[in-house]
């Protein structure tokens, strides 16, 4: 690894990095506090690499021209925070029902609301996964770290290539904002993964006809080449001739899930710090990561055996893995700077009945690691 | 290319009631993509939603029916990741100047090269009838049943305003003229607008005593001036009547072409 590989630079800056290196060459945002450093830099970089920034006049345009621009054939991704994030939500669903792939980062603050806009939050759980209306499936990654900002960026566009969908990546303040070491790489063309095309004979393309195909993903056209097709937000059929057959909506409103669960294995990412012989779990993701292994160390230290379990993937929900963690340890310990969003997840799959606790905090601070450490020591008290 | 090689006749009749005016703004679309010899996979209708934002269920040409309000903000992107496409947004009057006007002035604004075909109806078709941004004071709609007391848009008004490089407005009685106009808006290069003021018996005419298009086009005939009479007369003699004609067609550098540069620029700088 050359030293020209290695940064020291914020988040954000990672993220941007990351995106210009998953062929990313779109953006189309509307800058918000603690986000904007992506708008910035994506409108000094993008056009270095031949890449168009354009800053549109809110979050509804940004979204709907990022789905346009990625619709168009150019790998396209926007950048907000909560307000924006929840401007966006119309339009999230139109990229999961026409099945166009794009990558909306989340940088996470305070709300609800403006909020407190420089403080960190971890509440945009949810609204991840539920925010646009109607049932769908949808891929959430969440960083602790700048090269995790990097990495998960590359990861986030690949996998948005791959099934045909929109990609959040939910960053937080902290991890947006905090600069530490970050290494940068080349993807190598075979790690980097491109929307598959039709190679059937133009008359026969259909846009929708997942069913067709092995993997269950309809290959995609670009606007301007040879296929001539549609795309549409109203429930449609293979070809994307409107139908409101309950058959056909049955079928296309579990495709929207289906394609995400049955990926499971591909899709769920983990990670595990000393969990190998873990008494006490201490789940965590995005900038609580950070408070959880230091409480870790501090654990150890007075006999406790703890590990961190983090959720890289927060959507779809570990549901395998969490299950199998709860029959593992005698408890687990969830902090997270919302009031219980990862919690709840936690519980309902906690089929060993073990207890499962939160630590939360709402009030702008990152969570310290003594909370963590007195609500682990009085579990396993 | 025929006309009718870019529309699915196979679909016909439209959808469309009796008396709209949609089959002629698509009528006279098609015929400009046969006069400008434009192949079917390079043509983008991006629509959004109400009764026209339904038309590209009859365009053989590619299409993307986004959200309401949202088509020109779909259709920037459309243009921009790949300029050698005819981008066109088409949207109602609630599309483009109500839901959608921050996008509509921004579009005109920022030039990119799109063609927005609006049809107004001056109410909203698709949902019973309800106001929208262009409603005329004082008219009955479903929610303003005692007369409306908002003062409608024009559209074209606040297109030249917000800077739209080309500008224009005919009736759908004047088909032939509307066909010149998508022409000439489309061989523009920067955000170009072709108006319409469509009778919608249904609700508007039905609304407002006037309940079949022939009363409705009367009643839209006695509320434009072409723009040949409309130079010589003041604000008052016009009394707020819609002027018809090409209303402004003042080229200016389109964003893409700008941007082109920027990239030139930027990657002659070192990270």
């Amino acid at each position: 690894m050359s030293r020209d590989n290695v940064y020291f630079a914020m988040g954000n800056e990672a993220i941007t990095e990351g995106a210009l290196a998953a062929g990313a060459r779109f953006y189309a945002g509307y800058p918000i506090t603690p986000s904007s450093e992506i708008a910035e830099l994506s409108s000094i970089r993008l056009p270095q690499v031949g890449g168009m920034y354009v800053q549109m006049e809110d979050e509804l345009g940004s979204i709907a021209a990022v789905i346009g621009a990625s619709a168009s054939g150019k790998k396209s991704y926007t950048a907000t925070s909560g307000p924006g994030f929840s401007l966006m939500q119309e339009n999230l669903g139109v990229a999961v029902m026409i099945e166009m792939p794009c990558v909306i980062i989340n940088v996470q603050r305070h709300g609800p609301s403006t909020g407190m806009a420089t403080k960190p939050a971890q509440g945009d759980v949810m609204q991840s996964r539920w925010g646009t209306h109607g049932d769908h499936g949808i891929i959430v990654l969440s960083p602790s770290t700048v090269q995790e900002c990097y990495d998960l960026t590359i990861e986030a566009f690949n996998y948005s290539e791959k099934y045909r969908m929109p990609v959040v990546l939910l960053a937080d303040e902290v991890v947006g904002h905090m600069r530490e070491k970050y290494i940068r790489y080349e993807v190598p063309p075979e790690k980097l993964v491109n929307r598959k095309q039709p190679t059937c004979d133009s008359k026969n393309y259909k846009p929708f006809d997942f069913g067709a195909e092995p993997d269950g993903i309809a290959p995609l056209a670009v606007f301007g080449g040879k296929y001539r097709f549609n795309l549409s937000t109203t429930m449609h059929d293979e070809a994307c001739e409107s139908c409101i057959r309950p058959d056909n909506a049955e079928k296309f409103v579990r495709h929207f899930v289906d394609k995400i669960e049955n990926n499971y294995d591909d899709i769920v990412l983990t990670r595990e710090y000393q969990m190998d012989d873990a008494e006490v779990a201490i789940l965590s993701f995005g900038c609580s990561v950070r408070s959880s292994l230091y409480a870790v160390r501090r654990l150890r230290e007075k006999g406790i055996r703890a590990g961190v379990f983090q959720l890289i993937t927060l959507w779809p929900f570990a549901d395998r893995h969490v299950r199998e963690l709860c029959r593992k340890v005698k408890a687990v310990v969830v902090p997270e700077m919302n009031l219980g969003q990862v919690l709840r997840e936690v519980q309902r799959v906690n089929d060993a009945g073990i207890p499962v606790l939160g630590v939360n905090r709402v009030n702008g601070e990152i969570i310290h690691p003594d909370e963590i450490i007195a609500c682990v020591s009085e579990v396993m008290a | 290319m025929k006309y009718t090689d870019y529309i699915k006749t196979e679909k016909f009749p439209t959808f469309f009631c009796a008396g709209c005016g949609n089959g002629v703004m698509l009528g006279a679309m098609a015929r400009a993509f046969e006069a400008l010899n434009l192949p079917l996979e390079k043509i983008v209708a991006v629509t959004g939603i109400g009764c026209w934002g339904k038309v590209e269920d009859y365009l053989k040409v590619s299409t993307l029916h986004g959200t309401h309000g949202r088509a020109l903000a779909f259709a920037t992107g459309v243009k921009l990741a790949n300029p050698d496409l005819h981008v066109l947004a088409i949207m109602g009057d609630g599309d483009s100047i109500t839901i959608g006007g921050n996008h509509f002035i921004h579009a005109a604004r920022r030039n990119v090269d799109v063609t927005a075909i609006v049809v107004n109806n001056l109410n909203y078709g698709m949902t019973g009838g309800q106001y929208s941004g262009t409603t005329p004071e004082t008219k009955k709609t479903s929610t303003s049943r005692y007369g409306h007391i908002e003062q409608g848009f024009d559209i074209c008004k606040v297109a030249e305003a917000a800077g739209a490089s080309y500008v224009a407005r005919e009736l759908i009685d004047n088909p032939i003229q509307l066909k010149n106009r998508i022409i000439e808006a489309m061989q523009n290069k920067g955000f170009s607008l072709v108006e319409t003021i469509s009778p919608c018996p249904t609700h508007f005419g039905r609304n407002n005593g006037m309940p079949s298009a022939v009363p409705l086009m009367h009643y839209i005939k006695e509320n434009t001036v072409p723009i040949a009479k409309a130079k010589n007369m003041n604000e008052e003699e016009l009394g707020g009547r819609f002027v018809t004609g090409r209303l402004r067609s003042v080229p200016r550098e389109d964003y893409g072409t700008k941007y082109a540069q920027i990239i030139e620029t930027a990657m002659n700088v070192k990270e």
